[in-house]
């Protein structure tokens, strides 16, 4: 395992209508560490997670995953190593029941039918969802098809999982469990969202986005509590760090 | 063939049966979809005059209405709305044939009418077969089914999409309605032109959805083949289900109950 | 104008679900054969897709009734004729088993009716001449009104002959097609106008969304192979009627001496009835079938000449006595599932 598990190197994208959306990105993220990626709307964070599993490829530049730099040839094996979990549950869950789901994955990758048994009832304990096992996607709420969603993509054994927007659609608890869940996971993780809060608790490092430049890098802590810097790239400070409450 | 809000609902509710946990609900998938079409073939193989024999079917519907503990009300309801194609065409039968063959108090019966009923009487028993069927297997269950009995994996999986997807793009065209409706002021239905433009739009938003779907498949793996996996028993009582059932119905088409039962009745020897 | 299970006979029933069958089998091959991965999510969503379009309902110009999307066409063009068989068939499929909608046995004429037409006649010889790869909305318009009408009649068409063959309806060919195809000519015009109007709006914002069009060097129909293919379908058509005339010697030829002596020949009825019901006995169950000596023994139960005096009245009578006697158990099943329920509570 090489010490950096995923390196940008001066890296660009430019969709084929012409839109730059990153421009130039360099950075370098440490086995185990979590990485939170913010910015305001279009700041180009859905690329850049898009391209981390091969969906769109760099235009110029490079992107490494281990060693391995992401290209046409190396983009199916790196989607073993990279899981991505979508933001919309429903477009990630695309089979009828939770067991085909999850099973898909390990299906591709040739397992026996016991051992898909077994990766799923892993998967689905690790979420803490295995009474779910049997039901249809359709049943469920929004916080489970979320934990499924994570255990569909855990059920491949990936080294770095890379999730956008995971707590939109959430009420309170379940946005609440999702962050315990988070937490307990010693993958490398990274995280685009809105949700600062969510950011500050789970991640210890932070990414600000604009216009496909990274404009700050650095502890989470540190960055989510600089208001001047939050305020320059369209964001506001974390609820929990907000001091002008209105109680006050 | 109509589909709107209200089956939309209905469609869920049906749903929702099939996964309860019965006896019936247990029976292996493929067990119950080769009675069904057994029980269906059977029907609709007696000859168009027929009527008293088919009573005796009955039983099958209700015997699975009971024992699954399906609402008997809602499936009563349900294949009353079900489009009447079937009972529009055959009114032609008393209409065309009126030959009187039996009368009663003087009230003469033609053939026509005999066929009709016959027609009503299958298209109850075929309908309702049809509906108990998905009330008491999940639709998974079915595409199981499929694929063990080998039908293509494409359309089985096909099956699945649409199954997975009917429901959350079913939304999608109930939240579109809904706004429509909040600036439209009691007008009902659409010009055809808004129709293609809403049409269109949910065209091109599901087209964007299969995209991502695409990408969701190819993050896990999905290099063309489709592989589903999941074991299922064809047990015993799957098989004794099969046997007794179909054998029963077949027995029953060629041996009315109908007339033993009521020659008992009537105090008649054979 | 879906088939019902109780208007068709096992025979044409079972006859057209292995004629469907084996065109999804060639469809399946097809695809395999021309993959392009992608296809997979867009048929299944595509398939959705039609249902929810359902929902929406439209008014139908100057008449005040409302009508919705079919599928067939616009699968079509969006997919390729292999790939929308497909999602025609499997949406049929859905349909039959939560709407009831046609039913399981009628669904083989359904999937043939609904999705043979459109896919691989009314597509290939009309839409794509007329409208081709073209963005000229009047092609479109022109080529999709066209092309519904000419799926929807045949298929209407077809419902008609497959009613007919069937025997179990009294109402003759000309006089049904009579009723069918205008109806379905209304329908079709409003129907092809809204598929035009569909492909004409994503058309404009998403030019390149078009599979077929986008694909048809890789082997997706072009005009030769739409010839070969329905030269077969013309073969399967022809391999299914004649396999009737062969088994049922006489059954077009009752068809049609039904419609011509219908009116007229009053004292041949009951002749003809006999005749009729004789022929019923034997096509009842499946071509050569063994069982036919049986039911002379039991000639009562055998057809209308039956339907007379005490041997019917008991068969009514016992009929409905065993029917309560059935919904009684049924209920009794039910109050002990419902005990039992409370008492493990």
């Amino acid at each position: 395992m090489s010490h950096h598990i995923i390196e940008a190197q001066d890296l660009y994208f430019v969709y084929p209508d012409g839109t730059k959306a990153i421009n130039g990105i360099s950075f370098k993220i440490i086995h185990g560490e979590s990485v939170g990626i913010v910015g305001s709307n279009g700041a180009g964070k859905s690329t850049l997670i898009m391209q981390m599993n091969g969906f769109f490829l760099p235009t110029s530049g490079s992107l490494k995953i281990g060693a391995t730099p992401v290209n046409e040839k190396t983009k199916v094996d790196i989607r073993r190593h990279v899981g991505l979990v979508f933001q919309n549950p429903d477009d990630q869950l695309f089979m009828p029941t939770v067991f085909d789901d999850i099973a898909f994955g390990p299906l591709n990758l040739g397992f026996s039918k016991e051992e898909v048994e077994k990766c799923v009832d892993e998967s689905l304990k690790m979420v803490g969802c295995l009474e779910l096992k049997d039901r249809p996607s359709h049943h469920l709420s929004l916080g489970q098809k979320r934990a499924v969603s994570i255990a569909c993509i855990l059920s491949m054994g990936p080294d770095i999982l890379v999730m956008d927007e995971p707590s939109s659609f959430l009420d309170h608890r379940s946005r609440r469990d999702l962050i315990n869940l988070l937490k307990k996971f010693t993958h490398t993780k990274i995280i685009v969202s809105h949700d600062l809060d969510l950011i500050l608790e789970v991640c210890e490092r932070c990414i600000i986005l604009k216009d496909g430049k990274i404009q700050a890098d650095g502890k989470a802590k540190d960055i989510l509590s600089e208001e001047n810097i939050l305020k320059q790239n369209n964001l506001e400070l974390p609820l929990t760090l907000q001091k002008n409450n209105i109680l006050k | 063939m109509s589909f709107n809000q209200f089956e939309f609902f209905d469609l869920g509710y049906l749903d929702y049966l099939s996964y309860k946990d019965t006896f019936i609900h247990r029976i292996d998938p493929r067990a119950k979809l080769i009675v069904s079409l057994i029980f269906i073939i059977t029907v609709i193989s007696f000859p168009k005059y027929e009527i008293s024999s088919l009573f005796i079917y009955f039983f099958f519907p209700i015997f699975l209405i009971a024992m699954a503990d399906l609402p008997a009300k809602v499936i009563i309801k349900r294949i009353f709305i079900v489009s009447p194609f079937a009972l529009m065409i055959g009114i032609f039968n008393p209409i065309i044939d009126r030959k009187v063959i039996i009368t009663i108090y003087g009230l003469g019966i033609t053939s026509g009418w005999i066929s009709y009923f016959s027609i009503i009487i299958k298209f109850i028993l075929t309908v309702s077969t049809g509906f108990i069927l998905i009330a008491t297997t999940s639709f998974p269950g079915i595409c199981l089914a499929l694929e063990k009995l080998k039908v293509p994996k494409v359309f089985v999986l096909q099956l699945m999409f649409i199954y997975r997807y009917i429901f959350v793009l079913g939304e999608e065209v109930v939240r579109t309605m809904r706004a429509r409706e909040l600036r439209s002021f009691g007008k009902k239905g659409y010009e055809l032109s808004i129709a293609g433009n809403i049409l269109g739009t949910l065209l091109l938003r599901t087209i964007d959805r299969s995209e991502r779907i695409y990408q969701s498949m190819c993050s896990r793996g999905f290099t063309g083949n489709i592989n589903l996996s999941k074991k299922i028993n064809f047990t015993l009582t799957d098989l004794l289900y099969t046997l007794i059932l179909s054998a029963m119905f077949i027995v029953l088409r060629f041996f009315s109950g109908s007339y033993a039962v009521g020659r008992m009745l009537l105090g008649k020897g054979s | 104008m879906h088939m019902a299970d109780a208007l068709i006979s096992p025979a044409v029933g079972i006859g057209f679900w292995a004629a469907s069958i084996s065109v999804i089998a060639l469809c399946a091959n097809k695809l395999k054969n021309t993959f392009n991965d992608k296809i997979i999510p867009l048929m299944g969503v595509m398939g959705a897709f039609i249902f929810a379009g359902q929902m929406i309902n439209f008014t139908i110009p100057a008449t005040g009734s409302s009508g919705h999307i079919g599928g067939g066409l616009l699968l079509t063009i969006i997919l390729g004729p292999w790939a929308a068989f497909i999602t025609i068939s499997s949406v049929l499929f859905v349909q039959a088993l939560f709407f009831a909608d046609g039913g399981l046995l009628a669904l083989g004429c359904n999937i043939w009716n609904l999705g043979i037409y459109p896919c691989f006649i009314a597509y290939p010889l009309i839409y794509k001449l007329i409208a081709g790869n073209s963005s000229n909305n009047k092609n479109i318009m022109i080529g999709s009104v066209l092309g519904v009408i000419l799926g929807l009649e045949l298929g209407a068409f077809s419902v008609v002959s497959e009613t007919v063959l069937s025997g179990i309806t009294e109402l003759p060919f000309l006089t049904f097609t009579g009723i069918m195809l205008p109806i379905h000519l209304l329908i079709a015009l409003v129907e092809g106008t809204v598929k035009g109007a569909i492909i004409i709006y994503v058309k404009n914002i998403q030019p390149d969304l078009f599979y077929a069009e986008n694909h048809s060097d890789n082997a997706f129909l072009n005009l030769k192979k739409a010839l070969i293919s329905i030269g077969v379908l013309a073969l399967i058509t022809g391999g299914i009627f004649s396999w009737f005339a062969s088994t049922h010697p006489d059954g077009l030829e009752w068809s049609l001496g039904k419609i011509s002596g219908q009116e007229e020949l009053p004292p041949k009825e009951t002749e003809l009835h006999k005749n009729l019901s004789r022929l019923q006995e034997k096509t009842a169950f499946l071509p050569d079938y063994s069982f036919g000596k049986q039911e002379s023994r039991e000639p009562e139960n055998a057809s209308w000449l039956a339907v007379s005096g005490g041997t019917s009245v008991s068969g009514i009578i016992g009929g409905i006595f065993s029917l309560g006697l059935t919904i009684l158990i049924g209920i009794v099943i039910k109050f002990f599932r419902k005990r039992n329920l409370v008492n493990t509570q």
